[in-house]
C-alpha cells in the first residue's frame, strides 16, 4: 500500500472488524452497495477497504454477530482551525478531477441552530395545565387563504345565521405537519408508496417534489400535493388535478438560486415513465423558472394553476430562505399564492453543490419569524398560510415553529430517517444502502412500503401525542391559539439583535 | 398595523379575580349597595390590588352625550386631558366625580368627567371617521399621548369607577352607594405580578362596552397581535383589554352578533362541529378557521355588559367558576353562589352555565 496518493490515504471512516467475532458469512459484502467490504478469494476470508466505506452503517446493523464497528478516522492532519480536514479533502479532491463537489443530504455546517436555543412556557398555578389524556386537545389545522372577516345571513324566523362568505379551498390536516418534497427518482417508488399510505393513514399529507406523480398513486389523490418546478418534470394536466393542493417550486434551502439534480444513474423505466425524460439521462431542472422572471410572472403562474385545477386546489409557492425572505413573501402573498412554503438553509437535498449548500442562504427560524411579522404588519397574513421546511429534527422544532407564526411544518430529512437513513449524505451516488435514495431494484428492495408506511405513521403520530402534552402544558388545548403566540418562547444565549429578530424575549424575562 | 418596536417585550399582567354581574330586565334602577355587598362578600378572591365597578342608566339627564370618566395624576394631566377633549368634541358639562377620602385608599389620582358630543363638522385629523370610531381614536390619542392620563370610561349613560384598592374601598371611595343603575358589574382583583395601576383594574371598558373578567388568557401572545393587524393596539398589560378589542372589532366591526362573537372566544371543539349538520358545520369550520387567532384559549369567566345587555361567558372546559341565577326580573352572574345569597337569599333560580355556552340577558324593551 505503499505510495498512495494523499487522497486515497486520508479519508473519512475505518471498519473495525473483530475477528474473534467475524464468522465470514459474507453479510457485509452483499449489503455494502460501495463495495468496501470483500471475499478475499486468496485468504479465505472477508476483507474490506477503508476507503470506499462511506459511514452509513448499514454493514454494522446487520452483521449477525455484531462483529463490526465504524469510527471516523483516528488519525488526522496537524489541528489548524483554518485549514480544517474538510477543506484539505476538497481541494485533493477537485485537484484530481475539476469537478463541483457535489453533496448530498443538509448542510453539516455548524451555524446556530436557533430551535436549539428557544425555550418553551409550561402553566404554574395561575392558569391550569391541560391534560391531554382527560381533555380534548386540537390539533386541527387548515392550510389556504382565510378572509378578513365573514358575513352571515340571519334567518328572519328561527334567527339562525348562517355563512354567506364561501371559503377558498383549503387543506384540512389532522397534525400540523406534512411530508416534505422529495421527488420519485431522488427516493424510490417504495417510498413514496409509504408516504401517500402514511400521509392518507395520519390526516397529512405529503408533496410529490418535482419529479410528477405515478399513476399508481393517484389513488392517495386527497392526500398528496403535488409539486411544478423549473424543470416541469411530469408535469400535465391529469397531474395537476391529481392532488388536493399544487406547490410552485421556486427554491430549496439546501441550494437556493439552482434549479434540482437528478443524476441519470437514478434515472430507470419508472422514473423515466413518471418524469417524462429518457432513461439514463440527467434530469436537471433551470436555476429560474423560465417563465418567471418576476413578481407578475409569478401571480400569472399562480393562477395558470388555479385555472387548470379549476380553483379547487390551493397553490402553494415554496421559496429557499434568503436574505431578504420576507419581502418575497409578501410579494408572494399578494401575487395570489394561498400557501407559502419557506425552506431554511438546513434543510435537505438529495444533490447539491457543497459551496451552495453550506454557503448560501438563513436558517428558517429567522426567515420564519420575519415572514411572519411581514405578513401581519402589512395585515395580509391571513391571506396566506405559513409552511416551515429545513431542518426539523423532534416535535419540540415543530411545536417552537409554529409559536413562531408556522401554520404547519414539511419534514424531509426526518421522514427518512424514520426508515433508516444515516445520513450519510451520499444520495446523489444512487447506491443508497438503506434502499431510500436509490432506485436500484435490489437495493430499493430494502425498503418495504409496508413497514416503511408503518414507520412514517408512527412517527407522525409520536410526535403529535408529543405536541398535545406540550401544548397542555402551556394551559392551550387548540393549536390555533399557540400560531404566532411568542409570548410562550424564550431565547437562552442569545445577541439582542437575534432575539429581536425572533420577536421574543430573553429567559427570564 | 406595524407592530411597534420590540414588542414582544411587552409584559402582561397575570391575576386571579372575582365578578359578579346584575341586570334588571325592566331597567328597575339597582341601588349601589347591592353590588358593593355582593363584591364584599368575595373579599377573599381579590388582594386589594385591584377593585371596579360599572354602572349602566346611571346619566339619566345627559344619556344622548358621551361621558369620559377621566383619570389624572396631576394638574399638567387635568390640563392636557381637558386641551385635548374641547378639541375634538363640543363640552356640554363637565365636573369631578365626586369620592370622598378613604384610609384604605391614599394618593388616590384625580377624577373628573365630561359630558361631550362629536362635533358636526369636525376640522381635525379623524374628521372622516364614523362617530363611534372618532371617539375611540380621541381615547386611544388621550391614552397614548397625555402623560398621566387615562380615560375610565367612554360610553353613553354608563360609567366605570375602579382603582387600587379592595372594591368595598373603592366603592367607598368613589360614593358608589349613591348611584342607581339597570345594570352592574364588578370585578374583585388578584394580580400576581404587577404592583397595581388604576387603569389596570376592571372593568374596562370601550364606548358602551363594559368588561370584567377572570381569567388568565393564555392565548394573549396571539390575540394581541391578531389585534395589531387590525389596527388595535394593545398598551394596557391586562388580557381583558384583548376581550375588549376583540368584541369591538367583531361585533361593531365585523357585524357579528353577540353569539357568534362569544362562539370566536369559546369556539365548539372539532369532534362536535364534526358531528353537525351540514349548514352549521360549514358556519362554525368558517368561524374557527378565520377567527382562530380571536379565540380565547385558558381559564376565564368574564361578564360583558352594554346599554342594553348583559353576557355571561366561560372558557370552553369551564376552568372558571361562572354562575347565573334568577329573581323575578333581576339575573345575577357571579363567580359564586355565596355572593348572589348574600344580596338575595330567595332565588326562582340557580344553574352553572355549561362551558363555551354564552348566557345573554337583554332588557324588555
Amino acid at each position: 500500500m505503499l505510495f498512495q496518493p494523499i487522497n486515497k490515504n486520508y479519508h473519512e471512516f475505518c471498519i473495525d472488524r473483530d475477528p474473534d467475532l467475524c464468522i465470514n458469512c459474507k453479510v457485509c459484502v452483499r449489503q455494502c452497495s460501495y463495495e468496501a467490504h470483500y471475499w478475499d478469494e486468496t485468504r479465505q476470508k472477508v476483507m474490506h477497504d477503508n476507503t470506499k466505506c462511506v459511514g452509513c452503517h448499514r454493514c454494522e446493523a446487520l452483521c449477525p454477530t455484531s462483529a463490526l464497528n465504524i469510527r471516523n478516522k483516528p488519525s488526522d492532519f496537524r489541528t489548524n482551525n483554518l485549514w480544517r480536514p474538510v477543506f484539505l479533502q476538497n481541494i485533493y479532491k477537485q485537484a484530481d478531477t475539476g469537478g463541483v463537489l457535489l453533496a448530498g443530504m443538509g448542510s453539516p455546517v455548524d451555524i446556530p441552530v436557533y430551535w436549539d436555543r428557544m425555550l418553551l412556557d409550561a402553566s404554574q398555578v395561575t392558569n391550569p395545565s391541560i391534560d391531554p389524556l382527560r381533555e380534548p386537545m386540537e390539533l386541527k389545522t387548515f392550510l389556504g387563504a382565510k378572509p378578513r372577516k365573514l358575513d352571515f345571513s340571519v334567518n328572519k324566523k328561527t334567527g339562525k345565521a348562517k355563512l354567506k362568505t364561501k371559503l377558498t379551498p383549503q387543506l384540512e390536516l389532522d397534525v400540523p405537519i406534512m411530508f416534505a418534497a422529495m421527488s420519485f427518482g431522488a427516493i424510490n417508488f417504495n417510498l413514496h408508496r409509504a408516504m401517500a399510505r402514511a400521509a392518507t393513514e395520519t390526516g397529512t399529507f405529503y408533496n410529490t417534489g418535482e419529479g410528477g406523480l405515478h399513476k399508481s398513486l393517484y389513488k392517495y389523490g386527497d392526500h398528496t400535493i403535488v409539486q411544478v418546478a423549473s424543470g416541469r418534470f411530469g408535469v400535465h394536466r391529469d397531474y395537476l388535478k391529481a392532488g388536493a393542493a399544487i406547490e410552485i417550486k421556486v427554491g430549496q434551502g439546501a441550494k437556493p438560486g439552482i434549479g434540482g439534480h437528478l443524476p441519470g444513474e437514478k434515472i430507470n423505466d419508472k422514473v423515466s415513465e413518471t418524469r417524462m425524460v429518457p432513461i439514463g439521462s440527467d434530469a436537471i431542472s433551470p436555476a429560474p423558472h423560465h417563465d418567471i422572471y418576476s413578481i407578475e410572472d409569478l401571480l400569472q403562474l399562480i393562477y395558470a394553476l388555479k385555472e387548470a385545477s379549476e380553483y379547487k386546489s390551493p397553490v402553494s409557492v415554496k421559496i429557499a430562505a434568503v436574505h431578504n425572505v420576507a419581502a418575497i413573501a409578501s410579494g408572494i402573498a399578494r401575487a395570489g399564492a394561498d400557501i407559502i412554503t419557506i425552506d431554511g438553509m438546513r434543510g435537505g437535498t438529495g444533490a447539491a453543490p457543497a459551496m451552495i449548500r453550506d454557503n448560501v442562504g438563513i436558517p428558517i427560524e429567522l426567515a420564519l419569524s420575519q415572514v411572519d411579522q411581514r405578513l401581519r404588519d402589512e395585515g395580509i397574513r391571513n391571506n396566506v398560510s405559513v409552511v416551515a421546511a429545513g431542518g426539523i429534527r423532534c416535535s419540540g422544532d415543530v411545536i417552537k415553529a409554529i409559536a413562531l407564526g408556522a401554520d404547519a411544518v414539511y419534514i424531509g430529512t426526518a421522514t427518512l430517517i424514520a426508515v433508516g437513513c444515516t445520513i450519510c449524505g451520499r444520495c446523489y451516488t444512487g447506491k443508497c444502502p438503506w434502499g431510500i435514495a436509490t432506485n436500484d431494484t435490489k437495493l430499493s428492495k430494502r425498503q418495504n412500503p409496508d413497514i416503511a408506511a408503518k414507520k412514517l405513521a408512527n412517527l407522525i403520530r409520536a410526535w403529535g401525542h408529543e405536541i398535545e402534552e406540550m401544548l397542555g402544558g402551556m394551559g392551550l388545548n387548540s393549536i390555533e391559539s399557540l400560531r404566532g403566540n411568542r409570548d410562550k418562547l424564550r431565547g437562552v444565549g442569545i445577541s439582542d439583535t437575534e432575539l429581536d429578530i425572533l420577536g421574543i424575549k430573553h429567559a427570564g424575562r | 398595523m406595524k407592530a411597534p418596536e420590540r414588542y414582544y417585550d411587552f409584559e402582561k399582567d397575570i391575576s386571579g379575580c372575582g365578578i359578579f354581574g346584575v341586570i334588571n330586565r325592566k331597567r328597575g334602577l339597582i341601588p349601589g349597595e347591592m353590588p358593593i355587598q355582593a363584591m364584599t362578600c368575595m373579599h377573599d378572591r381579590g388582594n386589594g390590588l385591584g377593585g371596579g365597578f360599572a354602572a349602566y342608566g346611571i346619566y339619566p339627564e345627559q344619556a344622548d352625550k358621551y361621558c369620559f370618566h377621566m383619570m389624572c395624576d396631576d394638574d399638567a394631566a387635568i390640563k392636557g386631558s381637558e386641551e385635548m377633549i374641547k378639541k375634538y368634541f363640543d363640552l356640554h358639562f363637565y365636573e369631578p366625580i365626586p369620592t370622598r377620602r378613604v384610609l384604605a385608599i391614599p394618593n388616590p389620582p384625580k377624577f373628573n368627567r365630561y359630558f361631550v358630543t362629536v362635533p358636526e363638522k369636525p376640522e381635525n385629523e379623524f374628521r372622516e371617521l364614523p362617530e363611534e370610531d372618532y371617539i375611540v381614536a380621541v381615547v386611544m390619542k388621550i391614552n397614548t399621548t397625555v402623560p398621566g392620563a387615562f380615560v375610565v370610561s367612554s360610553g353613553k349613560n354608563m360609567g366605570a369607577f375602579k382603582g387600587v384598592g379592595f372594591p368595598e374601598d373603592i366603592a367607598d371611595f368613589f360614593r358608589l352607594e349613591e348611584y342607581k343603575a339597570y345594570i352592574w358589574t364588578g370585578h374583585n382583583r388578584f394580580p400576581t405580578n404587577t404592583p397595581g395601576w388604576w387603569g389596570g383594574a376592571h372593568p374596562f371598558t370601550i364606548l358602551n362596552w363594559s368588561i370584567v373578567h377572570n381569567g388568565e388568557i393564555s392565548s394573549y401572545g396571539i390575540n394581541r397581535r391578531y389585534l395589531c393587524e387590525h389596527d388595535y393596539l394593545c398598551t394596557m398589560m391586562t388580557d381583558t383589554e384583548v376581550v375588549a378589542y376583540e368584541l369591538d372589532m367583531l361585533i361593531r366591526k365585523h357585524g357579528l352578533s353577540w353569539e357568534m362573537a362569544a362562539k370566536v372566544f369559546a369556539p365548539p371543539f372539532w369532534d362536535e362541529i364534526e358531528r353537525m349538520d351540514g349548514d352549521d358545520k360549514d358556519l362554525y369550520t368558517a368561524l374557527r378557521v378565520t377567527y382562530g387567532p380571536g379565540m380565547l384559549n385558558g381559564p376565564f369567566a368574564i361578564l360583558v355588559a352594554d346599554n342594553t345587555r348583559l353576557m355571561g361567558l366561560n372558557d370552553r372546559i369551564k376552568l372558571r367558576p361562572l354562575l347565573v341565577a334568577e329573581k323575578d326580573d333581576m339575573i345575577f352572574m357571579s363567580s359564586e353562589e355565596s355572593a348572589v345569597r348574600d344580596v338575595c337569599p330567595d332565588l326562582d333560580r340557580v344553574w352553572m352555565p355549561k362551558a363555551g355556552e354564552p348566557v345573554i340577558v337583554d332588557l324588555e324593551d
